[in-house]
């Protein structure tokens, strides 16, 4: 039984972990923009869940109007901001983004504070299941399991069967020809931009009753992507749900193992994929 | 005779003032003089990769922070260290540290060394945050700084304020030299080669991922004696002087000052540092002082979007501009 649960807290991670790395590999993939404050999407979903379920009441209510406002944001920091970026050096790319990090951050810090809040878990979902005497598990994470699923599996068919699908896996692997065929790639570049955003701060709105909200807490789940991404294979969504997968569970392994050297294990996986596959997993050579 | 020119003029009344800074500025500024050129150093082992390499490292800080932890773990309690031992010991093991995970990150390239040098310079923030070898979170205190000694005799007193900025100086202009002498020898030609074309360079035959290697382990190095340094000045390590934030700090100052030039990563620092100054300044900002990231933010995007060459860049083109001759002018007097 106290496998299960462990096996349920890695399964329940690697997804969350599989919303902010699928933004971030898709944003690389098709724009050729790596995106450091994609974690600043995060904690502004988490925050946006906090103060959204605190001023109605309710976090069924915080979630939608949180993922509109994180989809605005992104479309306007796409339109005044990256669109000027594609072409771009990554250096600088990296560069500024380092620097809207920093504003995000200390936004936060005016509007919120430093201090760590908690957020309720909805009534409905706040109980736990028994499993035998001692242990439990609390459905709210069932709940973000099941949630993330649905949007994986949601993303898979959009991206697989749909006609915007396919305009986003035409600029993937070749922008100009997709361009020349009449896809608009501007428009294009700003929806995937935008939905990527609103994914992670959908990720961050989720995940906000169960890791509690934080400074830095952006940041630090931002650097664990990157792992995910370079397993994955950049541009790969398959990629990344496999890399989450074995993020997930390496690191709740480490955690049961050892928990000082979890943290460590993490990279230590990527450490051996780089030698054995240095373009990830789901790319050739 | 020596022509006397605008830059040149600018150049020797800025190492002018460097030099003879300590014998009027108050501590304060003294120190903050040391602090700037340690950043400098720091910045020339990035501007080393990034700007001469073309290997844009996101993970620098990991080889600054592990030499600052290598001084603060041998160092004796309540007596100096001697610097001739853990100096050397610092910069060996931010080298070792670089080689191994150079080893793994050179052979990616682009977008995938950013994140993967990201990813192993937060893989050795956790070893420091997470498990009780440095102290954990809290970090390790240096009570006094390492002591100068040949055979009895001390040329430099590192607690003196004034003294410790001269040795740091010394060491910036050696630093500097050296790596003006190692980009102008064939290795550094090399690096000129693969950052202009790789693939070039691999088909004339040269070892390409060892030329690479090679500038990754100098770089950490390097890093290693700006961490040293930096250790000795606050006396105190915690795992934050190796956190990303540091690193990006560091590539900041490098563009800042305009990569690929070495000057440029000095100047880059000297603007980082006394940016972060002003804006950090109660008296200029009021309460918004201790908010000043979100000041040095939106400036590090306006330069991005606004001053594509950094502050060396922009400063190149007005000398040239204030400089120039029309260079037909002598001929046409004469006919």
């Amino acid at each position: 039984m106290f496998y299960l649960i462990q096996l349920l807290n890695a399964v329940q991670y690697g997804l969350l972990l599989f919303l902010l790395a699928s933004g971030l590999t898709l944003i690389f993939g098709i724009m050729g923009v790596i995106n450091l404050a994609h974690g600043s999407f995060y904690m502004v979903g988490a925050y946006l869940a906090y103060w959204l379920a605190k001023l109605t009441g309710s976090l069924w209510l915080a979630i939608p109007i949180g993922i509109v406002i994180a989809f605005a944001i992104g479309l306007l920091l796409e339109t005044a901001i990256f669109s000027r970026l594609y072409k771009r050096d990554h250096l600088y790319q990296v560069l500024l983004t380092f620097g809207l990090i920093l504003i995000f951050e200390e936004l936060r810090s005016i509007l919120f504070g430093d201090e760590v809040h908690g957020v309720a878990i909805p009534a409905l979902l706040d109980y736990s299941i028994p499993l035998t005497d001692t242990l439990s598990y609390p459905v709210y994470r069932l709940f973000v399991t099941a949630v993330c699923l649905g949007v994986a599996g949601l993303l898979y068919f959009v991206i697989h069967k749909t006609r915007i699908g396919m305009m986003i896996r035409a600029g993937t692997s070749n922008r100009e020809m997709a361009a020349s065929l009449g896809v608009n790639i501007p428009l294009l570049f700003a929806l995937v931009f935008a939905v990527g955003m609103a994914l992670a701060a959908f990720a961050g709105t989720i995940a906000a009753p169960i890791s509690s909200v934080f400074p830095g807490m952006g940041n630090q789940i931002l650097i664990i992507c990157f792992v995910v991404v370079v397993i994955g294979g950049i541009g790969s969504i398959n990629g990344a749900m496999i890399a989450s997968l074995a993020i997930g569970c390496a690191d709740t392994i480490g955690k049961v193992i050892a928990a000082e050297y979890s943290a460590i294990a993490v990279y230590l996986v990527m450490a051996l994929i780089l030698l054995w596959r240095p373009q990830g997993i789901a790319n050739k050579a | 005779m020596i022509p006397i020119s605008l830059p040149r003029t600018a150049l020797l009344a800025a190492l002018l003032a460097i030099v003879l800074f300590p014998l009027i500025g108050a501590t304060f500024y003294v120190q903050l003089g040391a602090k700037i050129m340690i950043m400098a150093i720091f910045a020339l082992s990035l501007d080393l990769l990034v700007g001469h390499t073309g290997l844009v490292s996101l993970g620098q800080a990991a080889y600054f922070g592990v030499a600052a932890y290598v001084l603060a773990l041998i160092s004796p309690q309540y007596e100096a260290a001697n610097l001739w031992l853990t100096l050397p010991a610092a910069m060996a093991v931010a080298a070792v540290a670089a080689l191994i995970i150079g080893f793994l990150v050179v052979r990616t390239a682009g977008v995938y060394f950013i994140m993967v040098t990201l990813a192993f310079a937060q893989m050795l923030y956790s070893v420091f945050h997470d498990t009780k070898l440095g102290g954990g979170s809290d970090g390790i205190y240096i009570y006094v700084r390492p002591e100068l000694n040949i055979a009895g005799f001390k040329p430099l007193d590192l607690e003196n304020p004034m003294q410790f900025y001269y040795f740091v100086l010394i060491l910036l202009a050696v630093v500097y030299a050296f790596l003006n002498r190692v980009l102008h020898a064939p290795f550094g030609r090399a690096l000129a080669g693969i950052r202009l074309n790789e693939q070039r360079m691999r088909s004339i035959g040269f070892p390409v991922f060892s030329y690479k290697l090679g500038a990754f382990v100098l770089a950490g190095a390097l890093a290693g004696l700006a961490g040293y340094l930096a250790a000795c000045q606050f006396g105190f390590v915690n795992p934050d002087i190796l956190a990303w934030q540091q690193s990006g700090v560091v590539l900041m100052m490098v563009i800042l000052g305009g990569m690929g030039r070495l000057h440029g990563a000095v100047l880059g620092a000297f603007s980082y540092v006394l940016l972060q100054e002003v804006f950090s300044a109660p008296a200029l900002l009021g309460a918004y002082a201790k908010h000043w990231q979100l000041v040095m933010g939106s400036l590090i995007v306006m330069i991005v979007l606004v001053f594509p060459h950094g502050i060396g860049g922009f400063l190149d083109i007005v000398l040239r501009r204030i400089s120039y001759r029309p260079p037909s002018s002598a001929r046409t007097d004469g006919t």
